[in-house]
């Protein structure tokens, strides 16, 4: 099992955000949480990769048997969690080849690798920038600086690309992009979760974002918790209907 | 009270003798220029926090300290000591002096191409009177500054640099100040004329550093004046010893078209005071302040700008950003003065601050003094830790905390210093940068940024 889940509720301030949340992730997986705004799905993801200022005060999440709570947020990167953000940072000055070249060799000295030197370094990522249709010109750019909505979501994969992680979690990583961008880093997506040792949880407002990565268990996220799982076909049930039906069934069964 | 009346007239007498007991090189204009200067000096004394100039920097570890002056025998300093702070491959020509005296032996100032004259200040008092004397101390004015009235009351060595009409020199000028204390208190007051005429292009920098431990005194006065349309590029690297005080005055004047960048970075000393005053007295004239302040310990820095717009359709900006770790304190005051005459005024100032410890104190006033109508001034002044999204960001790809802090303050500073167009300026203040937060240099970006460029970090 990558990813368990178990009756997970969690909060922010006084504010209870996840309440009871049950999720199961299998290696070669690719699920996905939609929901309406506000219903706590974010919160999720950056529960999993431990952001702070989320207090879980029950439940447990168990990442390939271990406890994901008692890691800091960069041991559960080094473990194999990744965060493909929403709004990713901007880190000027920095350059995006140093950053990445120290992610990578944090991981590997934590799964007890050698570092890679300039030249492997350099190795992997002329790979992974032809694989993403990235110019060699952004790696010497700073980390996101100035980077427009399309490229900071392409760069968040392809930092993915680069990191090679167990589990992806990609927050709204459709948002902002337009449909030639939303291709791109959906083939992005697609080729590194072809891996079947890895899996994917993606979290989106959109149905768009599925045809192009295509689900294999789709979750309804109302009010902090799992509502309704099923195929890639309740995505579509979704998009006609909206979340409405789903919530009006939750008041008539309260 | 009464003991800081006692505390100033015990040090002012103890400067005013050694003024009277040594001067070296005499011309009857500069002696009255060093007596008026030193009697100002004794009238006022070393300002007290009573003073709102000085309400934030309290300089009486200096009034009460007695300095005797530094000297320079020529056998202090070999140039393997010196290297760390030269320039020597990547200048046009690097005067060295060591406390406060011209030292030959670690200078190079051969080959001066054509339009350019540089020389010491002892130097031009004995060969260039007349030219010395139609400029120095015309811009810095003693009764501003009780610190520029002693400093002109000792002049007596420093550099006076003179780029004539439409002269262009592409590599750095470096003057390099050096301390060398000992186990009693030094003081030196180094002086600098630079004077750039019309059309003329060329880029200046001072370093002050120190080299071994003891207290001194740096109090050095610097006086720029460009003409019509020059333009100026001035560097300013303040790495003085641990226990060193630095203050300073840079005066400029800017004339019709004049176009002035100041960068300014406050690494060192345990107590430092600048004051950049800039007139733009001319039309279109045009001035980029620049300051960086990377302090920590219980060092204090306190900038004090002054822009004054004198004239119309004149731009300024002013980037301030300060780290400040430890119990470090540190002031910023910019003031913008925008005269009735300065219509079309674009001054924009920011200052920005990153605490990276709770005893850490910072004060930035923004002072804007607008008498004009059809002027645009705008300021802004952050103070605060480091950014949480940006921490979790970097955790997030397996960086550990410690990594993330040290990124993002090299991030925070490197927004500055990739405005500083003086290439071998910008990588030593970046190596240092590094140094101090344990990172490679390869992390630099190549790219540097426009003065003026947004400010992002």
């Amino acid at each position: 099992m990558l990813l368990e889940i178990k009756n997970l509720h969690a909060r922010i301030g006084e504010k209870e955000i996840l309440k009871g949340v049950d999720l199961t992730i299998r290696a070669g997986e690719t699920h996905a949480i939609m929901g309406p705004n506000g219903s706590g799905k974010s919160t999720l993801v950056h529960c999993i990769a431990g952001r702070d200022g989320y207090e879980v005060t029950e439940g447990q999440i168990l990442f390939e048997g271990k406890d994901l709570l008692a890691m800091s947020a960069e041991e559960r990167a080094r473990e194999g969690v990744f965060l493909a953000f929403q709004y990713p940072v901007e880190i000027p000055g920095v350059s995006t080849s140093y950053f990445l070249k120290a992610a990578v060799n944090a991981i590997r000295k934590h799964r007890g690798e050698p570092e890679l030197d300039a030249l492997e370094f350099l190795k992997l990522i002329k790979a992974k920038q032809k694989m993403l249709e990235i110019e060699q010109s952004f790696m010497n750019r700073a980390v996101n600086d100035g980077f427009s909505g399309g490229e900071k979501k392409r760069n968040e994969i392809f930092q993915m690309a680069v990191i090679d992680p167990k589990l992806a979690l990609l927050d709204e990583t459709d948002s902002g992009l337009d449909i030639d961008a939303l291709r791109v880093v959906s083939d992005g997506v697609n080729k590194i979760s072809r891996d079947r040792s890895k899996g994917t949880l993606l979290v989106t407002h959109y149905q768009r974002l599925l045809d192009y990565i295509v689900p294999d268990f789709v979750h309804v996220f109302v009010d902090g918790r799992i509502v309704k799982s099923g195929g890639k076909e309740l995505a579509l049930e979704l998009e006609a209907h909206g979340y409405a039906d789903i919530e009006e069934d939750l008041r008539a069964g309260v | 009270m009464t003991r800081i009346a006692d505390d100033k007239f015990a040090d002012v007498s103890n400067f005013a003798t050694l003024a009277k007991s040594r001067s070296p090189l005499s011309r009857p204009w500069l002696d009255r220029i060093r007596t008026q200067a030193i009697a100002r000096f004794g009238a006022v004394g070393f300002p007290s926090n009573k003073l709102e100039e000085w309400r934030h920097t309290n300089v009486s570890p200096i009034a009460k300290t007695v300095f005797t002056p530094g000297r320079h025998t020529g056998r202090e300093l070999t140039p393997h000591v010196v290297a760390p702070f030269s320039f020597r491959d990547e200048s046009l020509c690097e005067v060295v002096f060591v406390n406060g005296h011209f030292a030959p032996e670690l200078s190079s100032l051969s080959d001066l191409p054509d339009g350019l004259v540089i020389r010491t200040i002892a130097d031009a008092i004995e060969k260039d009177s007349k030219r010395l004397n139609e400029h120095l101390a015309k811009f810095a004015d003693i009764n501003d500054n009780p610190f520029v009235a002693l400093n002109t009351g000792f002049i007596h060595d420093g550099a006076l640099i003179l780029l004539q009409r439409g002269a262009t020199v592409e590599m750095p000028i470096h003057l390099l100040f050096l301390a060398t204390p000992g186990k009693s208190p030094i003081a030196s007051h180094p002086r600098v004329l630079v004077i750039a005429e019309e059309n003329s292009e060329m880029s200046i920098v001072e370093t002050y550093a120190g080299i071994g431990e003891g207290v001194y005194l740096t109090n050095a006065v610097t006086e720029i004046v460009a003409g019509p349309s020059a333009r100026i590029d001035h560097c300013r690297l303040q790495q003085e010893g641990e226990e060193a005080y630095h203050i300073s005055t840079t005066q400029v004047h800017l004339s019709h078209a004049a176009q002035f960048v100041d960068h300014s970075a406050s690494l060192g000393a345990h107590l430092c005071r600048n004051d950049l005053n800039v007139t733009l007295a001319g039309e279109g004239a045009e001035a980029t302040l620049n300051g960086l302040v990377l302090i920590g310990e219980t060092q204090h820095c306190d900038n004090h700008t002054y822009l004054d717009h004198a004239a119309p359709n004149c731009p300024s900006h002013e980037l301030y950003k300060h780290v400040l770790s430890d119990s470090a304190s540190a002031v910023f005051k910019g003031q913008i003065v925008v005269r009735q005459i300065a219509q079309k005024t674009n001054a924009k100032q920011t200052s920005k601050t990153l605490l990276l410890s709770k005893d850490a104190m910072m004060d930035s006033q923004p002072a804007l003094e607008i008498y004009a109508d059809d002027v645009k001034c705008t300021h802004g002044s952050t103070t605060g830790p480091l950014d949480e999204q940006q921490l979790f960001y970097i955790r997030s790809r397996g960086l550990n905390v410690e990594a993330a802090k040290h990124l993002l303050t090299y991030a925070f500073a490197a927004d500055i210093t990739s405005r500083i167009k003086v290439d071998p300026v910008r990588r030593r203040v970046e190596e240092i940068m590094a140094a101090q937060h344990g990172l490679p240099r390869d992390l630099r970006i190549q790219k540097a940024a426009a003065h003026d460029e947004p400010v992002r970090a």
